[in-house]
């Protein structure tokens, strides 16, 4: 008790000479960057694990390290938007409100669109106070394509580049010889199902699509009338673009069916997943990413995994580009030696960067959309050196995409504003 | 007459005062967030509060009529139509009602439990089917519109959310004084009788069908305006907007702040704002405490915070409010230190923090002894209140039976 | 074809009786109170959670047995000091406050075991194929399920009618006034038909988590489905209950199975229309694609043509 006393009273004064130390010898305003996902809600889990990396990267590499332009440092304030896009509009018009420039924002491609118009209105009525979007996460192509804009900057691949490795690999595997596609209802789960369709006929024609089926959002109880259509197609593999609970409910559905399938997937690992699928998926089920998992390339990497899981032992480092996303903005700002987002958006712009997996990634000037290698891995728990959820089970990385073979055309026509 | 006529002075003059004190673009938003709400919150009212008609599917109107109006937004930047964009809220109005009338037909059939289900079905329906439907709904992204366009209005082309706000509240003014009138109104004036005795009401020769058809209608015309509204506030509509769970957060608007006063929504609809858009910035449980207020204010103010305040009426008529302010104090200041260590302790618990601060004092979550001095704070503070309450009651009794002597 | 079938007929009865083990405990409860319990499939979710929590530390079985009275308990609690205060504000409190308590659940569950999906997996000793037809697995575990289902039904329905308790709930169902001044404690009844209801559910939820998977949006994405059973099946009706929780599961089974869409239905009218036809989301729409929904179309239409429900007397 005395002790737990004194360690409180050292605290205490550590905390207050911190404050003065820091008012007194760094009297520079900190860069302010919002960070505008879930944080409560039913998503919440894969906001706060985001959050968490990207203030965690923040620390680790500039905070800690005296900052950036000359000592100022990154402070990261995390706006709640519930998944929701109304909610995203409040909190982006507070962003705004407290002078803040630069948004990260990543989970769901609804959020991300709404978002994106938003930002183009607000930077072309407010000469002065624009706004720039750093999407680390959604992947829906008009956010490159139709729908670019100059203040909006991806560094994930999106859904087409995605799916490209995806049927590649398919297509490589001469036992599929039949695919069978499942997904939720709306955009995402359209885009992968008729793009899925379309490169597996010009990769492989003799694959036939036994199934195309699509069910609503969140309101499927129980898969097993669906797996028991795969299983009476007599499918080889099965491609889905579900998340979240109706991904683990397919997957489970369809393990304990006794089908012993591949399950071809983006988004079947993290934050819960991959701990309830455990021994039953082994070897089963399969994802595209980038960053590889597991081996870790690198052992700067790997130390800052081990960095991160010291600090934050409950969380996995799961979405590698929100670090990637952070060190070229800080890059951009202190090579353009302004956090003007004009500034910061022109030194973004085809700019060649070098990730903790050593590997070199470049933003597309044209359309803001990076390219980088992606990978297929699959869920096991052999050579699984940094596990997920803490279950022993985790990603195996087997097939590799160079980012040069990633590259597509793009149909952006930016305006692009004149200073 | 004199006295409600000043009333609307005052109603209309606060919501134009209101955004020179709060100026900033949060306060602007939150306050344009408010507007929309309230006009919702009315006007679920007029189903519930004076129909007696409980839906679970009130959203769709505001959500179809939002939808219409953002469609509207588009046809005018591409020429198709023209017309000033002070009109849109007019277009999800009329909007709303459309569909008011189409479901209305056959849902106001029964009041009670069936009336009930079916707006819970029709819902449910029209929230999947806008995922279906892409060409109106536009999917999970929405549809997205520009308020920029159009002839412009005495040269205000509503770039800034100021210049919406006063629209907003130009239409919340409009749109309460008629909800008001409505209610003064024959088809108002049955709407209780029916929610009361549909039986006695028809024996009058009133169709209880008809009555309750009315009202309905009315509501979604309310809500669509509403939609509208959120339309130029937020320039875009998705599919959020009219599903189960707006649905359930107008339900909780109007019953908190009090079903059955002319108020109680526009209470209900600040009180749940400012908590959204404030409290979640500071907890990420707010919907958990959000959830406590709601079932503690169903079980102990079954008319929500204007109920509450109305029963003071008697002893404020009777000069006797003072006699309150000390048991208030008395009962208040230890329930409000109660819930203030029972949320610290439930932050602390929740905490991922080496040091959390409790009432300002750093605490170790993880050591046993850092939770004695919550836990002994709330069951102390408890036990206070517990032990005031008689006395609370006897000052009520006394305030309110004197009041009724002097009579 | 008839593999399809049969799996079809098979789920669609795993479902349905599912759904029944949570209408059967609303149905009473309603029949009781005359309150319709929206946090009914949050007691469902509690069972699952509960259940997951024991069974990491004791074991499935235990699990089975302990979580269900666990939940019980809490709501025989919910009744004594939440819904019998409310009751005095009248039906449409009641109704409110189950709404606000679903909600209040939700939160409290994922503030204690948190928002992710919890692992909860099945027993092992059922972990193997009952059966297997064209190819097909049949998993033990859910032949298990429809045999608890199944025994439930018929311990509900001899307590019902063939026990002393029983006569005394139904006599309570439509004289409440006479059972209590014949001396019976009816508010205690009430209590106890509102515990029982909801451990009825919890028990759903404990063998329903690790197939449905156990996780904060469990009990939302049942709830209003079981809402919908118990009016098209006649509020306060057992067996009207027990039909439309088997008809519920088996057309959202055959949906499923079915390859149908708009598209046969006009090409068997003899209309075809373009693609850019702006109504063309209408005309490709598939039977399995909205099958989920299917249920609520089903509600509003029952509720326009016989607003009792199938086999319901009363309208109240």
């Amino acid at each position: 008790m005395k002790n737990s006393l004194q360690t409180v009273l050292i605290r205490c004064l550590i905390s207050i000479s911190l404050v003065v130390i820091s008012s007194s010898g760094l009297a520079q305003e900190p860069l302010r960057i919002a960070f505008i996902d879930p944080l409560s809600g039913s998503f919440a889990s894969i906001g706060n694990n985001g959050l968490k990396q990207l203030q965690f990267a923040a620390d680790y590499f500039y905070n800690s390290k005296g900052g950036i332009l000359d000592g100022r440092r990154i402070e990261i304030v995390p706006l709640d938007n519930k998944q929701s896009p109304t909610e995203t509009q409040l909190q982006f018009r507070r962003a705004v409100g407290e002078g803040i420039q630069i948004i990260f924002q990543g989970n769901s491609s609804a959020v991300a669109n709404t978002l994106n118009s938003a930002i183009i209105r607000h930077n072309r009525r407010n000469p002065g106070q624009e706004v720039l979007q750093i999407n680390y996460s959604a992947v829906d192509p008009v956010l490159t394509e139709e729908n670019c804009s100059f203040w909006h900057f991806r560094f994930d691949a999106h859904v087409i580049m995605k799916l490209e490795v995806l049927t590649d690999y398919i297509a490589m595997n001469n036992d599929i010889k039949s695919v069978y596609i499942i997904g939720q209802d709306y955009s995402f789960g359209q885009a992968v199902s008729d793009n899925a369709i379309a490169m597996l006929k010009a990769k492989r024609p003799d694959i036939d699509i036994v199934g195309n089926e699509f069910h609503p959002i969140g309101q499927v109880k129980d898969f097993t009338p669906y797996v028991t259509k795969i299983v009476a197609s007599g499918a080889d593999a099965v491609i889905t673009g579900n998340f979240g609970a109706d991904m683990v409910s397919l997957a489970r559905s369809i393990i304990d069916s006794g089908l012993k399938i591949p399950i071809y997937t983006f988004y079947a690992a993290y934050d819960g997943i991959t701990a309830t699928l455990g021994e039953d998926a082994k070897g089963l089920v399969y994802l595209v990413h980038n960053e590889t998992s597991n081996p870790i390339p690198t052992e700067e990497r790997k130390q800052f995994i081990r960095a991160f899981k010291a600090a934050n032992p409950d969380n996995d480092v799961t979405q590698p580009r929100i670090i990637n996303a952070l060190r070229m903005v800080v890059e951009a700002i202190e090579d353009s030696g302004s956090t003007d987002p004009y500034d910061i958006a022109l030194a973004l712009e085809d700019r060649r960067h070098t990730t903790l997996s050593g590997e070199e990634v470049w933003m597309r000037g044209a359309d803001h959309q990076i390219f980088q290698s992606l990978h297929i891995s699959v869920h096991t728990n052999e050579g699984i050196e940094f596990d997920a959820d803490n279950s022993g089970f985790g990603l195996y990385s087997e097939y590799h995409v160079p980012a040069e073979q990633t590259i597509r055309e793009t149909s952006c026509r930016m305006s692009r504003p004149r200073r | 007459m004199l006295k409600k006529l000043s009333i609307w002075v005052v109603f209309l003059a606060i919501l134009l005062i209101l955004p020179l004190l709060f100026d900033s673009i949060m306060g602007i938003s939150i306050l344009n967030q408010m507007a929309i709400a309230i006009v919702i919150a009315l006007s679920y009212n007029m189903l519930l509060g004076q129909g007696g008609m409980l839906s679970f599917g009130h959203a769709v109107y505001f959500g179809l009529g939002g939808f219409m109006a953002v469609h509207a937004l588009v046809m005018i930047e591409f020429e198709t139509v023209t017309f000033s964009v002070t009109l849109i809220p007019m277009v999800g109005g009329l909007f709303g009602l459309v569909a008011a009338i189409f479901i209305g037909s056959f849902s106001t059939r029964k009041a009670g439990t069936v009336f009930a289900m079916i707006s819970l079905g029709m819902g449910e329906l029209i929230a999947a089917s806008s995922l279906i439907f892409v060409d109106f709904f536009g999917g999970e992204a929405g549809v997205i519109g520009d308020r920029t366009f159009g002839p412009p209005f005495f040269g205000v082309d509503f770039a800034q959310d100021v210049e919406v706000y006063y629209l907003a509240a130009f239409w919340v003014f409009i749109a309460t004084l008629f909800m008001y009138l409505f209610t003064q109104t024959p088809a108002g004036r049955m709407a209780n009788a029916v929610r009361d005795n549909p039986e006695r009401a028809e024996f009058i020769g009133y169709s209880a069908r008809r009555v309750r058809f009315i009202s309905f209608c009315a509501a979604g015309l309310f809500a669509g305006i509403a939609g509208g509204l959120f339309a130029m506030n937020f320039e875009f509509l998705t599919e959020e907007n009219l599903n189960a769970a707006t649905s359930g957060r107008v339900l909780l608007m109007a019953y908190i702040g009090g079903l059955g006063y002319f108020v109680g929504p526009i209470i209900g609809a600040v009180v749940l704002t400012l908590m959204n858009s404030l409290l979640s910035n500071y907890t990420e449980l707010w919907m958990l405490y959000l959830g406590i207020m709601f079932v503690l204010t169903v079980m102990f103010l079954p008319r929500g915070f204007a109920g509450f305040i109305m029963l003071h009426q008697l002893a404020w008529h009777h000069g006797r409010l003072k006699t309150l302010a000390l048991p208030y104090l008395v009962t208040g200041v230890p329930a409000l230190l109660c819930a203030a260590s029972l949320i610290g302790l439930i932050e602390m618990s929740h905490t991922e923090a080496d040091i959390f601060h409790f009432l300002g004092l750093p605490l170790n979550p993880d050591q046993l002894v850092s939770w004695a001095l919550p836990v002994l704070l709330t069951l102390g503070a408890g036990y206070a209140t517990r032990s005031s309450l008689p006395q609370l009651r006897d000052a009520w009794h006394a305030a309110n039976t004197e009041g009724k002597r002097a009579k | 074809m008839l593999d399809v079938f049969l799996f079809a007929t098979l789920n669609g009865l795993v479902t349905g009786l599912l759904l029944f083990m949570l209408a059967s405990g609303l149905t009473l409860i309603f029949s009781m109170m005359g309150v319709l319990n929206f946090a009914h499939a949050s007691f469902y979710m509690l069972g699952a959670y509960f259940a997951y929590s024991i069974s990491s530390y004791l074991g499935f079985w235990i699990g089975l047995l302990l979580a269900p009275v666990i939940v019980g308990i809490l709501g025989a609690l919910v009744e004594r000091y939440g819904l019998r205060h409310v009751h005095r504000h009248g039906h449409v409190a009641e109704l409110v406050f189950t709404f606000g308590l679903a909600f209040l659940i939700e939160e409290l569950v994922q503030f204690f075991w948190g928002r992710d999906t919890k692992n909860y997996q099945q027993p092992d000793i059922l972990d193997f194929p009952l059966f297997t037809l064209f190819g097909q697995e049949f998993s033990a575990y859910r032949g298990f399920m429809i045999f608890i289902s199944v025994l439930i039904f018929i311990g509900l329905y001899y307590l019902l009618t063939r026990s002393r308790i029983g006569i005394i709930i139904q006599a309570a169902i439509t004289h409440p006034h006479t059972v209590a001044s014949l001396g019976h404690n009816v508010p205690l009844i009430f209590m106890g038909v509102f515990g029982v209801g909801s451990a009825l559910a919890g028990v759903a939820g404990v063998i329903a988590g690790p197939v449905l998977t156990t996780f904060p949006g469990m009990a939302v994405v049942l709830g209003s489905i079981v809402f919908v059973i118990v009016v098209i099946g006649g509020l306060g009706s057992l067996a009207g209950a027990f039909i439309a929780s088997l008809l519920i599961g088996l057309l959202q089974s055959y949906a499923i199975a079915s390859d149908l869409g708009m598209q046969d239905l006009l090409a068997l009218l003899g209309v075809s229309f373009e693609r850019s036809h702006p109504l063309n989301d209408l005309w490709t729409l598939t039977l399995p694609q909205i099958a989920p929904i299917l249920p609520f179309l089903l509600l509003v239409l029952v509720l326009i043509f016989r607003p009792t429900g199938l086999l319901g007397k009363r309208e109240e």
